[in-house]
């Protein structure tokens, strides 16, 4: 066997010149990637896990600049190389996928031509690449290649066109293929197809891959080998297993610590946290880079760099107490919040929402879309609804159908403490707009750039509880230091601050009004897993303090699972089931629920089968007849129900109590399938 | 990130991007130029060597010289007094014109861009039509029908003018803006319309804005120029720029050169430091 690794960075560091200041991203990186072997780099946002990718393609961005070290390829250094000998590189041996598959396609070239491309380049002659072109997507497993050739990129969904992509850079036959957050914006039915795809083609071309993810369970699927990034320095690496079933990096344990996983539920589990926040860009470090947030860290870890120590064969971690490391004091904060005075004196448990008939229709291009059919739910006083589908599902209109952004069709009822509320924003009242608020997914641009924390939380007290300026402005620092933002950081502006903190300025907002129940649009979707385990956190505290409600929309199953006491399964605009966590959760499932649940990454490491859903979502505009499910559905086949299935929508019966299911296969007979 | 490190940051970003500035020679060179002729304006008389319209019947089109600089033009007046006196009256009369565009333009874009709809389509339509005809034809219309020519009318024409291009761009920062969701959130703490418009979105299209009126600004030099050039403008005689250049122009062909010449540079002047400083503060502020 071949023993020149395909990839080697050897100590290699790499700055960013930021107004006019280099700031180093890159601390002395050394790791090498075998012919065939997949090698994963993980960290949080900003860590230089992407820098690490685009510096192996000889591709920084116009301030960054390679200021120590090499990186070999096939043993030669390409540090130096002159533009053409990268652009050959490029052309004929490593080859990219990025993150955002709609935007790495060309949206005004068809994407026949766009693949046909890469062969012309390599000398092959065009009515042969246009044939090649087919046969990559044919590889890439794409139904009706031909037909997809002929279209733009807009036409494609999220997974067709990632296989695009994946076609495109593998057309030149790489020896190394460095895959960039590949999966990152794709639902997680799509993502699981997408990786099952990646790892056969891995079996089929012995590619060297270069996997860069910060989904830890995302990693521990496709990866041989694993180096975690930590303010730009490799802080622990080795084979998958060793570091996953011992991780010897304080980070490493502390990331693996925050993620909710394998049943842990808010009423018995509390998330553990990584405290304090990443250093700024190009700080420069005496000792480890990660002492000043390590429960371990002691004064030679503040003066002494560490080297790599190895644990066990390649297993190594940059760390002086790595020994000591699976036993880190487990980090908790608590929250010091005054509970509102809100006057409400239900108690736990009693019917707070009451959702029934509520559908949506929308005008595109002339066509009546119906994107919301018929739903009704129910949710009691401090409960946490989770809402759970793909991407059109319909999750996000709910959300906005409640708070009167958009209002509902004739018929849909909202009533919220026994009030029915008006279906548009400008016709409730105040006490009625107060005590249904939201948390938006991005806090960027949910919270004014232009306005300070102050203002933001203080004005919405201001209105929605009709105090005086003075008073809203000390309820409003009353709730922000309640929500850990410190004193001295309510004078500054969103942009100031980190985004887990700028995630607590909006929970701060929508705690203004002292509501009933906040709608959680995706809250922790942006943020680091160390910092989504801190506010989801800061929620299931709140909830217990003011008995609020949460409707809780997130694509990833573990928090939903964490945080929810009710889950509703969406899919297409109907609710497909519907149930307390512990029964949705334990099956037997609704086929879709069933798939969504068994395309998750899991991050222990047991293998599970993976129930496939075939094809992508519908469009609205155009459902299926019979279960809007049926052609996708994996459990149609064979279940005896096949016509029925086909011809008429089932109605969501109560399965079991309190378990409501939309699904002609009878409970039973699902049970024996799932067995 | 601690309160202390947070407030260390926002103030390091501030004074890193200063000192990028400072650094940027276009801009230096820019605001160097408009500090002159700002200083000129203000204080136009201090630096002037003799009256505007002082005439010296000895020096007829006399060529630059130790006594008369910039020349003398055919009634004996000093170039280069009247050039640094002319800057107060195109300085400002362009600002107060960019100024008057800029705020009818932003209200329009604002509302147009927010409201959305019919209201937007028909606006935008009109607005269209306006800025179709020739930006001079207006203006000499506009003369015509009025009968007379003054400062406060080209202001009020070329403000009219620069309506529609302001709209344009800050209706297009606005349909961007209304879809964030500060906006919805505003809306779930029962704020009015005018407060979102002017207190949430305006805000946050203001460097949009503020770059919209630089360049506006530069163009206004050359259109209060023009104008005056046209007889449209200011009353005649003036010391203002196109005037002088109106004035002078058919003396090339005598080859007096200097009083087209001066007046000509520092139109060109000033319209170029504007867009240095307004290139400079888009880079440097990554707008």
């Amino acid at each position: 066997m071949n023993t020149t690794p395909t990839l080697e960075l050897r100590n290699l560091e790499v700055a960013y010149t930021v107004r006019g200041i280099d700031r180093q991203v890159l601390r002395d990186v050394s790791f090498a990637i075998a012919p065939g072997e997949a090698y994963g780099l993980v960290g949080e946002s900003g860590c230089g896990k992407s820098t690490a990718a685009f510096a192996a393609m000889r591709y920084l961005p116009r301030n960054g600049k390679i200021t120590k070290g090499s990186i070999l390829f096939e043993g030669q250094d390409i540090v130096d190389i002159n533009e053409d000998a990268v652009a050959k590189l490029r052309r004929s041996a490593i080859s990219m996928v990025y993150q955002n598959p709609a935007t790495a396609l060309n949206p005004t070239i068809r994407i026949g031509k766009q693949i046909a491309e890469v062969f012309e380049l390599n000398g092959v002659s065009s009515s042969d690449a246009m044939m090649m072109a087919e046969q990559a997507l044919t590889r890439v497993q794409i139904a009706d290649p031909a037909r997809v050739l002929r279209r733009y990129a807009h036409q494609l969904s999220g997974g067709m066109a990632q296989r695009v992509v994946i076609a495109m850079a593998l057309a030149s036959n790489p020896r190394l293929l460095v895959m960039d957050e590949p999966t990152t914006g794709l639902d997680a039915t799509v993502e699981a197809e997408v990786l099952d795809l990646v790892r056969e083609l891995r079996r089929d071309t012995g590619t060297a891959v270069l996997f860069i993810s910060h989904n830890l369970g995302v990693i521990r699927n496709m990866c041989d080998r694993v180096g975690v990034l930590y303010a730009g320095a490799l802080v622990e690496q080795g084979a998958t297993s060793d570091l996953f079933s011992n991780p010897s990096h304080p980070y490493t344990v502390g990331l693996l610590r925050c993620i909710p996983r394998g049943g842990l539920h808010k009423s018995t589990d509390r998330l553990d946290t990584i405290p304090g926040t990443p250093p700024a860009l190009g700080l420069k470090f005496d000792g480890c880079v990660f002492a000043a947030r390590c429960a371990l860290a002691d004064d030679k870890c503040r003066t002494q760099l560490p080297q790599m120590v190895t644990i066990n064969g390649a297993h190594v971690a940059r760390c002086f107490h790595s020994d000591k490391a699976s036993s880190l004091p487990r980090s908790v904060e608590q929250i010091e919040y005054a509970p509102q005075v809100t006057g409400h004196s239900t108690k736990v448990g009693d019917a707070l929402l009451n959702i029934s008939h509520l559908s949506k229709v929308f005008t595109q291009d002339g066509h009546k879309v119906r994107v919301i059919n018929d739903v009704s739910l129910t949710l009691g006083v401090g409960e946490t609804l989770g809402l759970v589908g793909e991407s059109g599902s319909g999750k996000t209109t709910i959300a906005k159908l409640l708070l009167g952004l958009t209002p509902p069709e004739e018929g849909g009822v909202v009533t919220l403490d026994g009030k029915g509320l008006a279906k548009t924003l400008n016709r409730r009242d105040v006490a009625d707009v107060g005590a249904m608020q939201i948390v938006f997914q991005n806090p960027d641009q949910a919270l004014n750039r232009r306005h300070s924390v102050t203002r933001i939380v203080g004005r919405a007290v201001e209105r929605l509880r009709k105090f005086s300026l003075a008073d809203a402005i000390a309820r409003a620092h009353e709730l922000l230091s309640g929500m850990r933002v410190e004193a001295s950081l309510h004078s500054v502006r969103p942009v100031q601050l980190s985004g887990g903190l700028k995630q607590r300025v909006a929970i701060s907002r929508a705690f203004a009004g002292a509501p009933q129940l906040v709608v959680c649009d995706e809250p922790t979707s942006a943020l680091d897993v160390s910092v989504q385990a801190a506010i989801l956190n800061l929620l299931v505290d709140l909830q217990k303090q003011d008995k609020t409600s949460f409707i809780f929309i997130s694509h990833d199953l573990g928090v939903v699972r964490y945080i929810s006491d009710r889950i509703a399964v969406l899919y297409l605009g109907r609710v497909v089931e519907f149930g307390t966590s512990q029964r949705v959760f334990s099956g037997p499932f609704h086929p879709y629920t069933e798939a969504l649940l068994s395309s998750v990454p899991n991050i222990d490491g047991s293998t599970r089968k993976r129930i496939p859903l075939t094809g992508s979502v519908p469009s609205p505009s155009n459902p299926p007849s019979g279960c809007v499910l049926n052609p996708r559905c994996p459990r149609k086949a064979g279940s005896g129900y096949e016509t029925l299935c086909e011809t008429e929508e089932p109605n969501l019966n109560e399965v079991e109590p309190g378990h409501f299911m939309r699904c002609h296969i009878p409970m039973a007979k699902l049970k024996q399938l799932q067995s | 990130m601690t309160d202390e490190t947070a407030k260390q940051a926002q103030q390091t970003v501030l004074s890193e991007r200063l000192a990028v500035l400072r650094k940027n020679k276009a801009f230096i060179v820019g605001a160097a130029i408009l500090c002159f002729w700002a200083l000129s304006a203000i204080f136009g008389k201090l630096i002037a060597r003799y009256d505007q319209d002082f005439m010296d019947y000895e020096y007829i089109n006399s060529a630059p010289s130790g006594k008369y600089w910039f020349g003398t033009d055919s009634n004996g007046r000093d170039v280069y007094s009247r050039v640094i006196i002319g800057s107060r009256i195109i300085l400002v009369i362009s600002f107060l014109a960019t100024l008057l565009g800029a705020f009818l333009g932003a209200s329009l874009g604002l509302a147009a861009g927010y409201l959305k709809g019919k209201f937007d389509m028909v606006l935008m339509r009109i607005l269209e039509a306006i800025s179709a005809i020739p930006v001079i034809i207006i203006a000499l219309l506009a003369v015509a029908a009025i009968g007379r020519s003054s400062s406060i009318i080209t202001i009020l024409i070329i403000g009219f003018i620069f309506t529609p291009n302001v709209a344009r761009t800050v209706r297009a920062a606005v349909l961007g803006e209304s879809e964030l969701e500060y906006v919805a959130a505003a809306k779930l703490r029962t704020e009015k319309t005018a407060h979102i418009l002017f207190r949430e979105v305006l805000p946050n299209v203001l460097p949009t804005l503020i770059v919209e009126f630089t360049v506006r600004l530069g163009y206004a030099i050359f259109a209060v120029a023009t104008l005056s050039f046209l007889g449209a403008g200011l009353e005649a005689g003036s010391p203002d720029w196109g005037t002088q250049v109106a004035d002078t122009w058919s003396l090339i062909f005598t080859n007096v050169w200097w009083p087209t010449l001066f007046p000509s540079l520092a139109i060109a002047s000033v319209a170029v430091s504007i867009n240095l400083i307004s290139d400079a503060l888009l880079e440097v502020f990554e707008l």
